[in-house]
């Protein structure tokens, strides 16, 4: 091996190489290459950190918010924004600002829950459905487009109805809705890798539909469903705040950004910050997924135009 | 292609796509009706009363035909959907449908303003962009269109009204009208603008355009940005072609080589568009319509839905979702019969 790292004069060098050694080597060239790609869009970096921060406050929570975000106190109801209450405090006296900070919480915990039944249920559905074809493709096609055939807030609305308010239900049932469209596309990437010669030398080697899908197939259709699945997030923020404001999401008094925004809207003449500061949030972060997720998409799905 | 084997291929693509459709329709229906049943409320219950002995309880569930197998309820459900009954509404204790014919004329009036602002900012603002690109409207052209996928439409409604209606005091404030003006117009097609023309009544005429600007402008917004990202990359695509090089070759004036040769071929795609996002505004309508009061379909769904009227939210869903299939169907099909390259 001594000789081999001789022959790169440098790290970079190892990276860029037109023959790597190994398939580590390769695919470490390869991020190396996508990283340089993605630093270029500027925005979405940006968008990157806003998300890296969300996280961080979602964590540390419990030491950046100066106030019990559930803490009422009646004669510190409406104030304005001060430097004891950076964004103000709402109807019944509680602190906006450690109410904005606890509810990223609620947000994170909305998408990835989300995207951890959502993603895998539209990546099942979609490979099985284009590496079978035939019946099992039509069926399940079929299924997908009934779900599409409906706006998806509508649909998501009929689900909460039926189930009852709340935000675990709120996650079900945006989840039921945000699957097709990544079936979609995971079927699409199917079809183009299924005729491919790499899978027929797989096949004549005698390894199994399950095995060839999962193992072969399944890492393909990552890379496409991942931007998608970005692009994703801001829809479903505003959906799960959407259903929160129209009081079938987070219940009072939970911090959640929707439900804030609703109980702030009686005050809207004199008190703009009630709906400001939680509606300012929502669009702060759906705004850094979409910029993140369009610069995903030019690193990994170069092909897309947009 | 002889002609006859091409009438033959073309209805039998014309049959396998209403199939398609038929069974899409049915799967819609299907999905509906199985929230109908996890509903964790016994409807049985519901009807009786929780005081109600064992023996009337089963009266009024084999009544109901929910002894039922699950497929033959079903059926029974297809049946009566199909006919147009969607069962009564719980709050307003009239047929659903009639509660729906006679909101929906209120979302139509909102989202054909909110089209008509789309299609008339959306267009120039994307052409204009696709031209000039990299250009100062290029650059508006993409905040637009990233605001319009990051904003919830709720915040910004509820921004717009606090400053245009309480703070400046330009535009009015939620409903569809003053209220001194309520129930002076009989309604004969559920328009207000076209009844209150009917009527002669221009004062009410224009009390009810002004109402109508802030929330279709809101509801428009987000179709403006996306037919404007649409416009901009097909027109892209067109400038791109070498007829277009042929004819700025010729000598044919820039503006009729944009809006005539380009923008020509644009069209059809364009149409297609549109109608999707027509179909979305109906998505936006119902928040729009909450924080604006607005009597359409929107809020007659978050009534329902607050109020547990089951009937009512699934009836709604099921039309909303037809008209959303339909829409999707007629672009596909206008898409297929225009665009030769489609073919």
């Amino acid at each position: 091996m001594t000789d081999k790292t001789l022959t790169y004069s440098s790290k970079k060098e190892w990276l860029l190489t037109d023959t790597p050694a190994s398939a580590f080597q390769a695919a470490a060239g390869r991020t190396y290459l996508g990283l340089l790609e993605f630093i270029k869009n500027r925005l979405a970096v940006v968008g990157l950190l806003i998300i890296v921060a969300l996280v961080s406050i979602a964590i540390f929570a419990p030491f950046i918010a100066p106030f019990d975000p559930l803490l009422t106190n009646l004669s510190q109801r409406l104030l304005p924004l001060s430097s004891a209450h950076f964004f103000g405090t709402d109807e019944v006296g509680r602190d906006i600002f450690s109410r904005v900070v606890w509810g990223s919480r609620l947000t994170l915990y909305v998408i990835g829950l989300v995207a951890i039944i959502a993603a895998p249920v539209g990546i099942i559905v979609g490979t099985a459905s284009g590496y079978f074809g035939g019946f099992i493709d039509t069926v399940l096609m079929r299924i997908t487009d009934s779900f599409l055939a409906f706006p998806k807030l509508i649909l998501a609305l009929a689900f909460v109805a039926a189930l009852g308010p709340g935000i675990e239900n709120a996650i079900i049932a945006i989840a039921i809705t945000s699957w097709p469209p990544y079936a979609r596309i995971a079927r699409g990437e199917t079809i183009t890798i299924r005729n491919s010669d790499f899978i027929r030398a797989i096949r004549l080697q005698g390894a199994g539909p399950i095995r060839i899908i999962i193992g072969h197939v399944m890492p393909l259709c990552l890379s496409s469903l991942i931007v998608r699945v970005t692009l994703d997030m801001a829809g479903i923020i505003i959906t799960a705040a959407g259903l929160g404001f129209l009081g079938l999401g987070a219940q009072p008094p939970s911090p959640e950004w929707g439900a804030m925004t609703s109980s702030g809207r009686a005050y809207i003449l004199d008190h703009w910050w009630l709906i400001t500061m939680p509606g300012m949030a929502i669009f702060i972060v759906s705004l850094a997924f979409n910029l993140l997720g369009d610069g995903l998409r030019e690193v990994l799905d170069p092909k897309s135009d947009h | 292609m002889a002609p006859l084997s091409r009438f033959k291929k073309t209805s039998a693509k014309t049959l396998k796509l209403f199939l398609m459709v038929a069974v899409t329709f049915l799967g819609l229906l299907l999905i509906t009706f199985l929230i109908g049943r996890v509903v964790p409320i016994d409807p049985v219950l519901a009807v009786v009363g929780d005081k109600a002995s064992q023996e009337v309880y089963d009266r009024a569930r084999i009544a109901m035909g929910l002894d039922l197998p699950l497929w033959k309820q079903f059926f029974i459900y297809l049946g009566s959907v199909l006919r147009g009954n969607f069962g009564t509404s719980v709050l307003t204790a009239k047929p659903v449908l009639e509660d729906i014919l006679r909101v929906f004329p209120a979302t139509m009036e909102l989202a054909f303003f909110a089209t008509l602002f789309g299609i008339f900012v959306g267009i120039p603002l994307g052409v204009i962009s696709a031209v000039k690109r990299g250009g100062f409207l290029d650059h508006i052209s993409r905040v637009v269109g990233l605001l319009g996928y990051s904003l919830p439409i709720f915040w910004l409604a509820l921004l717009a009204l606090m400053i245009f209606y309480a703070k400046l005091d330009w535009l009015p404030g939620p409903g569809r009208i003053d209220i001194f003006y309520e129930g002076i117009v009989s309604p004969v097609t559920g328009f207000l603008l076209v009844d209150s023309v009917l009527a002669g009544e221009w004062e009410i005429f224009r009390n009810a355009f002004y109402h109508l600007i802030m929330p279709a402008t809101l509801l428009g917004y987000f179709s403006m940005a996306y037919i404007s990202r649409m416009t901009r990359s097909f027109m892209i695509e067109q400038l791109r072609q070498e007829y277009i090089l042929t004819a700025r070759v010729k000598g044919v004036a820039e503006w009729k080589v944009i809006w005539g040769h380009a923008f020509g071929n644009c069209a059809i795609p364009l149409i297609t568009v549109v109608a999707l996002s027509f179909g979305s505004l109906l998505e936006g309508s119902v928040l729009t319509e909450t924080i604006f009061a607005w009597p359409g379909l929107g809020l007659y769904l978050t009534n329902s839905l607050l109020n547990a009227d089951m009937n009512a939210v699934l009836g709604s869903t099921i039309v909303v979702g037809s008209i959303f299939l339909g829409v999707n169907i007629f672009s596909d099909f206008l898409y297929k019969v225009f665009d030769p390259r489609a073919r």
